[in-house]
């Protein structure tokens, strides 16, 4: 028994003639901070999905937090979710009908209990402590991309799956967005970064690339002083 | 820690997310909303329509007169006024429409032999509504109205004076005179007939409070039928027969259980649509917010919890628009009413309630299949695309 976080197996996603994900195998220690970057249609949000209990491997096992996703209800798949995963998607998937502070209450409201002035404190942590009334259509994809930021946090999650969190933001955003990152890392979260970006990589202890469905490679610290190196030429 | 204040906060926010999803997707709601309320308004104006049709009918039956006779049971007999007035008891209220006796007696005018008929008039109208009286119904003492044969063969008219001579019970002679105040035709044997008040005939021939039949009209729409009636008056007034008018009361009540059926059928067939209609709807709106339940679901909501979600909106759907659908399906039955009878409906009251309850349960139900399939989808499936 591995005391890894995360264990993802030989893991393939195969869509009719598409190979999403090919033979994937993976392993992340508690509190480290990964990032994984590759070309588009190189599998990276298949992946978080599959870690991420939205999606099954077509092939292959994971086992998060000890426990063999394959194994799980759908019931127990959604408890690890709301208890453990926080999910920043790479589409916001804001709720159109609720505003800033409700669409980060909502995830209070589904893991526990909503607590309004918390929500408020994760929205001005993001710089939207004056958008919090605003309905997703009137913000910017920079600020709804934030909302999505301060929901997957609200509620202090063991493993963070950031799928392109800073891909609309300026550079002062993107480093508010960062410094969180950091916050929670410091408390020992556990993160993985989808990112195209090399200053957000830079940012990680480990870089894995993904090409074709494939790890093309996986590089820890010192290895990684040139993420525009050969890991990012597709 | 999750104090009671806390958890109550916790409902209050599940409780406005379903309002917000109303009320802030507005043109949504509108969409949805005016599914619910069509399947609402043609359901509540067909039923009521349907408690309606019989009733109109019912009340044109009654035009064709009196639907039981009371008679004494041994031949020659006579009612007597307690007769009548235990038959009159034994009847439900709500069903009478009238009660009319008649007293038949030979009488001459002219040399000529005539029957007259004592009666009360304002009976008369009520039991046998297709009498057509040309100048007045009597009013007073004294008048009376006379068939229509009668009065061709005698060129008695309105204003005419009559004068009618007999013997009475003592077998003295009497002669009495009287101004005819109307003509009657009725297409029947009365048309030969001479008709003055009970109260004439009875000072005329000196015998009081004895009748040969009463006629007595019915509504056979909701409580008793004619024969648990017609029984009752034979228990509460031994001696008297009550005997059915055969020829209208077998088609009224014939049709009657044909419409019963309709209605039924009707009934049914409405709220089939209705069902189609709403859940059509429901379909297209849950079918819309597939990637908001993969959303809801990806942050951890059970599937109960997202299914009862959507359940409260489909409910508080449906009773909004089972109220609106009451309001306009009144609307609705009443120009139907007006045009097909020419008569206004009382509208069924109870039947709002009964319909917002229909509404909000078919909305419900009909959510309940798309919901299910939406929730059971991985969430992962839902969340890309587009
Ligand atoms: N449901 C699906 N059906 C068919 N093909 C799919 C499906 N989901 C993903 N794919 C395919 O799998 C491949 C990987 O998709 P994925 O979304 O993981 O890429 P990605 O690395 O996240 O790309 P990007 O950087 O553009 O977000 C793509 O070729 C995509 O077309
Ligand atoms: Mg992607």
């Amino acid at each position: 028994m591995s005391d890894n976080i995360l264990d993802v197996i030989d893991v393939s996603k195969i869509y009719g003639p598409v190979k999403a994900l090919q033979n994937v195998s993976l392993s992340v220690r508690p509190g480290e901070w990964l990032a994984i970057m590759g070309p588009s249609g190189s599998g990276k949000t298949t992946l978080m999905n599959i870690v991420g209990c939205l999606d099954s491997p077509s092939l292959g096992r994971v086992i998060l937090d000890g426990l063999g996703l394959d194994q799980l209800t759908a019931g127990e798949l959604t408890a690890i979710r709301r208890e453990a995963i926080g999910l920043i998607f790479q589409q916001f998937h804001l709720i159109g009908y609720l505003n800033a502070l409700e669409n980060v209450m909502v995830a209070q409201y589904y893991h526990s209990l909503v607590d309004e002035a918390e929500a408020l404190e994760a929205l001005a942590k993001v710089g939207l402590a004056d958008r919090a009334k605003h309905l997703p259509r009137q913000l910017s994809g920079g600020e709804q991309q934030r909302v999505c930021v301060a929901r997957a946090l609200i509620n202090h999650p063991k493993l963070l799956l950031a799928d392109e969190p800073t891909g609309n933001l300026d550079e002062t955003n993107e480093g508010l967005v960062m410094d969180i990152l950091h916050g929670l890392h410091r408390q020992g979260g556990t993160i993985i970064v989808v990112t195209h970006s090399p200053e957000v990589a830079q940012h990680a202890e480990r870089v894995v690339v993904l090409e074709h469905g494939r790890v093309a490679s996986d590089s820890r610290g010192a290895d990684f002083s040139d993420p525009s190196g050969a890991s990012q030429t597709a | 820690m999750a104090g009671k204040g806390t958890r109550a906060r916790n409902r209050a926010f599940g409780l406005k997310m379903v309002l917000w999803s109303l009320f802030r997707r507005r043109s949504r709601l509108l969409v949805a909303l005016t599914g619910v309320t069509i399947g609402a308004t043609v359901l509540l104006g067909l039923i009521t329509l349907c408690y309606d049709i019989p009733k109109q009918l019912g009340r044109e039956f009654r035009s064709y007169g009196a639907n039981m006779v009371l008679v004494k049971d041994q031949v020659g007999g006579r009612l007597s006024a307690g007769d009548l007035a235990a038959a009159r008891a034994a009847l439900p209220a709500a069903q009478l429409v009238g009660l009319t006796p008649f007293r038949y007696e030979a009488v001459r005018s002219h040399m000529l032999p005539y029957t007259a008929v004592g009666t009360g008039f304002e009976d008369v109208r009520r039991t046998s509504p297709f009498w057509r009286v040309e100048g007045l119904w009597p009013g007073a003492p004294g008048e009376a109205l006379v068939g229509v044969d009668v009065s061709t063969a005698t060129g008695l008219g309105p204003g005419s004076l009559l004068t009618l001579e007999g013997r009475d019970s003592r077998q003295v002679r009497y002669e009495k005179n009287f101004t005819v105040s109307g003509v009657v035709s009725t297409g029947s044997v009365e048309d030969g007939f001479i008709y003055v008040s009970l109260a004439d005939m009875e000072a005329m021939t000196g015998e009081s409070g004895l009748v040969d039949l009463a006629e007595v009209s019915l509504t056979t729409s909701g409580g008793q039928s004619l024969e648990e009636m017609a029984g009752a008056v034979q228990t509460a007034a031994p001696g008297v027969e009550a005997r059915l008018v055969v020829r209208v009361t077998r088609s009224e009540e014939t049709v009657m259980g044909k419409l019963t059926w309709l209605v039924y059928l009707v009934t049914l067939v409405v709220l089939t649509l209705t069902m189609i209609c709403v859940s059509t709807t429901m379909m297209t709106v849950v079918i819309e917010r597939r990637k908001e339940i993969g959303l809801k679901k990806a942050l951890g909501a059970e599937s109960r919890s997202v299914a009862r979600e959507f359940l409260g909106e489909g409910l508080l759907l449906g009773v909004l628009g089972g109220l609106l659908g009451s309001a306009a399906g009144v609307g609705f039955a009443r120009i139907v009413s007006h045009s097909v009878f020419g008569r206004g409906l009382s509208p069924e009251g109870h039947l709002v309630p009964v319909t917002v309850a229909v509404s909000a349960a078919v909305t419900v139900l009909a959510s309940l299949w798309p919901v299910r399939r939406a929730v059971d989808v991985e969430p992962a499936a839902v969340l890309r695309g587009e």
